[in-house]
């Protein structure tokens, strides 16, 4: 009977799950098709795959350029937000009064508005400052975006440094610097890095503030995809082959910090 | 002055006094042990003196100098904490190491220290390993090592032995005390466990409330104790406190006093029926092999008693209890024990 | 020092978040009350609760609310109900578990736009798409997804993107289920029907909650696909919210009528933010 039930499971959980990732899987094989295999009908499934969309693409100035601006954008946004985020998390986690936890959930909460109200406000600043269109403007867009989770992401793992190391630290000669520089720097490391990871990935995918506040010049790769929404032309494997070196990274990055994500993304508020 | 010296030290958090004013003097080279039910205060005093948390009244003097505001870094104190707070990212050299590399101590002297404490406490196949590696004993004595390579002033233990499984307890108890008397050093040992009180202090500080109950030798405890808490707490099984009230001839001369007596079960001694003493009824017998501890009914009062001979009493079975009078304890209606 | 160390290191953030938090507020707040060109940049009107009016009367504006509520509605029953389902199925060990979870995971990191494009031409094509291939395998006419269900083909896209999220937050809150429980619950007789329903559902109750508040929030601002995909059409059919606010601050220009939307935007978010916060408070205290 457990036997059975653990085939039917297997089958029906292996099912739904390709089904579910079919879009991606179908993304994937597109991209190594020619045009003509592309558009077959029916569909082909088995195919010789060829690499030729990948140079095309790559060939392409403004994919280049787009996936610079997303690097750039992703990765500053990301050294930027660890720099502030970080000294507040410490504070927060090691130095708490009374009214950390109110500035913590302030700070969430700022989180919690809709990119949309602030967007006329945002886009007119940006106008005035002369930051439309510009690296600069998305940074600091993606930076103050996610922010919030970074500081709440942060103090989560500072605090999960057991105190009493702290106290043993103390007791063994450390002052507030040595404890920093031999107990908590070396512990938190990992907590840094999947922060990091997390504001990467969302920096990344980040396409509402892309699409308002940008365009030929700081374009992102999100925004690049954007436009090969009007049906000109039939390049679906190309298209395809765009998409997945626009999404590929991303994914597998997103792999590896599933657990942060959570926590990051619920406020911690599911344990 | 004594070597480590407690004048008055209060503790406040918020409106709650949850240390009332201690005074004791500890002697260099002393094992000294707090001793109390939970919440009692004793890891409170403990991290005091360590200086980890703060004192909010009174002084304290460590070899003469006053260390009451000292950072805990600077009072040349070590702690090994209930949960060995090992540092978990360094190897059991560096954690054991980590306080003389802070003070800049020469790495020849560092090493030669390291590797003294490791030997004695069977650590130098490990030293190279890092604290997940290692077993649960193996950590507590990590955590000693590194208060031993610092030959501060006064050891401090919070509850060492009390994440230990039981067999490895008694091991580590008879180690440490091993140590003490190999090392000599001022110890002061928190425990809420009274065997390990009694076998391993030079003097017992008995705590209840944040207030010192009593402070006396083991067997000083246990012969004389100033209350009906100290009798209580100290002894196992728990001496037989009974209020005069319930059995008012039960005791003889004296027993006219009005409060409470007590008797250790050991000096109950469990007669047949008939025979002159507390006539009663047999509820529990508990044969643990050497000993032999009987829970008789004698009226409205249980009383324990312990003996080192098998028994074939059986619960309801009527007894005698018999109780010498020399091993009365009496005490007043406050639980203040009287002059004998 | 005791005192400044900690202010010092936390006020960057803070001041930055404050400021991210207040500039934009104060001024929609102004603009909501002035009419504001962007072609025209140097009048400023004052108009009272003009923008406001104009906003609330504009035909599109019922409509969006509309979708939207139907938008947030369909994607959360959608992510919540088979999100959970999901969870149930691959909790138990089976062969390949780890892979699978993995899988699953990857819609949710794929960007807006390009979730949007890959329906709108993979999927949803209707003549090359794989539901077309699929629709003409099984002898029927294949549907024109966009033009004929806009805002359906929206949901479909989204709540493909948040479902994995929604799966993951239930599996974890599923690992910390009591099992001796669930035993005892068996040997009291219980099937795995009554099971679910009188333990697990329950124990899913307050995740259940932080998907939903999580969803609502992050949802109201759903644009990227509509804008790449439908373009808000066919007329209004798929405009939500956030793209009618798009429209009039960045299609007609108008920020003054924006500005009033993006106070309505904000409201709603205000309403599930506010419960989320409290729950998050509790957690904390914990």
């Amino acid at each position: 009977m457990n036997h059975l039930s653990l085939i039917v499971r297997t089958i029906v959980a292996w099912l739904v799950t390709l089904t579910i990732v079919f879009p991606l899987i179908w993304l994937f094989l597109t991209a190594f098709k020619t045009e003509l295999q592309a558009i077959a009908v029916p569909p082909e499934l088995i195919f010789t795959p060829t690499l030729e969309n990948f140079h095309e693409v790559q060939a392409r100035s403004d994919y280049l350029l787009y996936a610079r601006n997303s690097l750039i954008t992703s990765v500053l946004s990301t050294v930027i937000g660890l720099a502030l985020a970080a000294p507040a998390a410490y504070s927060m986690a090691f130095f708490r009064t009374k009214k950390t936890k109110d500035l913590l959930m302030w700070m969430l909460s700022t989180k919690m508005m809709p990119a949309v109200g602030a967007l006329v406000p945002v886009y007119v600043i940006a106008q005035t400052a002369g930051m439309l269109d510009s690296l600069t403007g998305l940074t600091i867009v993606f930076t103050l975006s996610n922010l919030p989770i970074m500081v709440w992401m942060l103090y989560s793992g500072f605090k999960e440094i057991p105190p009493d190391i702290l106290e043993a630290a103390r007791m063994d000669g450390a002052g507030v610097w040595g404890e920093f520089v031999h107990v908590i720097r070396p512990l938190a490391t990992g907590t840094l890095a999947s922060t990091g990871l997390l504001c990467l990935v969302l920096s990344w995918n980040e396409a509402f503030w892309a699409l308002n506040l940008s365009s030929a010049n700081a374009g992102t790769l999100a925004t690049l995809i954007a436009s090969y929404s009007s049906p000109e032309g039939l390049f679906w494997a190309k298209l395809s082959c765009a998409s997945l070196m626009a999404i590929a990274p991303i994914i597998v990055l997103g792999w590896f910090s599933q657990k942060q994500l959570v926590q990051g993304l619920t406020f911690g508020a599911v344990k | 002055m004594a070597f480590l010296e407690l004048k008055g030290v209060e503790k406040y958090y918020g409106p709650v006094h949850a240390i009332k004013g201690i005074d004791l003097s500890i002697e260099k080279g002393e094992f000294v042990v707090f001793v109390g039910p939970s919440g009692c205060g004793k890891s409170t005093l403990l991290r005091m003196i360590a200086g980890l948390e703060p004192i909010n009244g009174g002084s304290l003097w460590l070899d003469g100098r006053e260390i009451t505001k000292l950072a805990s870094s600077k009072r040349d104190l070590a702690m090994v904490f209930q949960s060995y707070a090992l540092y978990p990212h360094m190897t059991v050299a560096d954690n054991m190491s980590f306080a003389l590399r802070l003070a800049n101590v020469d790495k020849g002297i560092i090493r030669e220290k390291v590797q003294r404490a490791a030997e004695i406490l069977n650590l130098a196949k490990y030293l190279e390993r890092t604290p997940k590696e290692l077993s649960g004993g193996q950590r507590q004595r990590v955590a000693i090592g590194r208060a031993i390579v610092r030959a501060p002033k006064c050891f401090l233990f919070d509850e060492p032995l009390s994440n230990l499984d039981a067999a490895l307890r008694g091991q580590t108890r008879v180690e440490i005390t091993k140590l003490h008397r190999e090392l000599g050093a001022t110890t002061i040992y928190v425990t809420h466990d009274q065997v390990e009180a009694m076998t391993m202090a030079d003097r017992v500080v008995v705590l209840r409330d944040g207030a010192i109950e009593q402070v006396g030798t083991p067997l000083a405890l246990y012969d004389k104790p100033a209350n009906t808490f100290v009798a209580q707490f100290i002894g196992q099984p728990q001496m037989n406190v009974i209020d005069t009230a319930k059995l008012p001839n039960a005791f003889g001369a004296g027993a006219t006093t009005d409060g409470f007596i007590g008797v250790r079960p050991e000096h109950v001694f469990v007669k047949p029926a008939g025979e002159s003493g507390l006539s009663g009824k047999v509820e529990v017998v508990e044969s643990l092999g050497l000993d032999t501890i009987i829970y008789t009914q004698v009226g409205e009062v249980q009383m324990v008693s312990r003996q080192n001979k098998r028994t074939a009493l059986r619960p309801g079975d009527a007894v005698a209890l018999d109780i010498a009078p020399t091993a009365i304890h009496r005490f007043d209606r406050q639980g203040r024990a009287l002059a004998a | 020092m005791n005192r400044l160390l900690p202010r010092l290191l936390f006020a960057p953030a803070v001041v930055s978040l404050f400021l991210w938090m207040i500039v934009p507020l104060v001024m929609t707040l102004y603009f909501s009350t002035v009419h504001y060109n962007l072609m025209q940049p140097g009048e400023k009107t004052f108009v009272g609760w003009e923008n406001f009016a104009y906003f609330a009367t504009d035909p599109d504006f019922a409509v969006s609310i509309v979708n939207t509520l139907v938008l947030l509605g369909s994607v959360i029953a959608i992510t919540v109900v088979f999100g959970i389902a999901l969870a149930l199925l691959i909790n138990e060990p089976f062969p390949g578990r780890g892979i699978v979870r993995v899988l699953l995971i990857s819609p949710f990191f794929v960007m807006p736009t390009a979730n949007a494009l890959l329906w709108k031409h993979m999927m949803m094509n209707p003549i090359y798409g794989i539901l077309a291939q699929v629709w003409i395998f099984f002898g029927s006419t294949p549907v024109d997804w966009l033009t004929d269900h806009p805002l359906f083909s929206v949901i479909v896209m989204v709540s493909w993107q948040w479902l994995p999220f929604a799966c993951l937050i239930f599996i974890t809150s599923l690992q910390s289920l009591d099992r001796d429980q669930m035993e005892a619950a068996g040997m009291d007789g219980a099937n795995p029907l009554q099971k679910f329903w009188f333990l697990t559902l329950p124990h899913l109750g307050r995740s259940i909650a932080v998907v939903v508040m999580i969803e609502m929030i992050f949802l109201l601002s759903v644009f990227a696909e509509i804008y790449t995909t439908t373009g808000g059409g066919p007329g209004n059919e798929s405009t939500n919210l956030a793209f009618l606010i798009f429209k009039q601050a960045l299609m007609n220009f108008d920020v003054g009528v924006a500005s009033a939307g993006a106070l309505f935007a904000v409201i709603l978010a205000n309403i599930a933010a506010v419960f989320l916060i409290r729950m998050i408070g509790k957690n904390l205290d914990k």
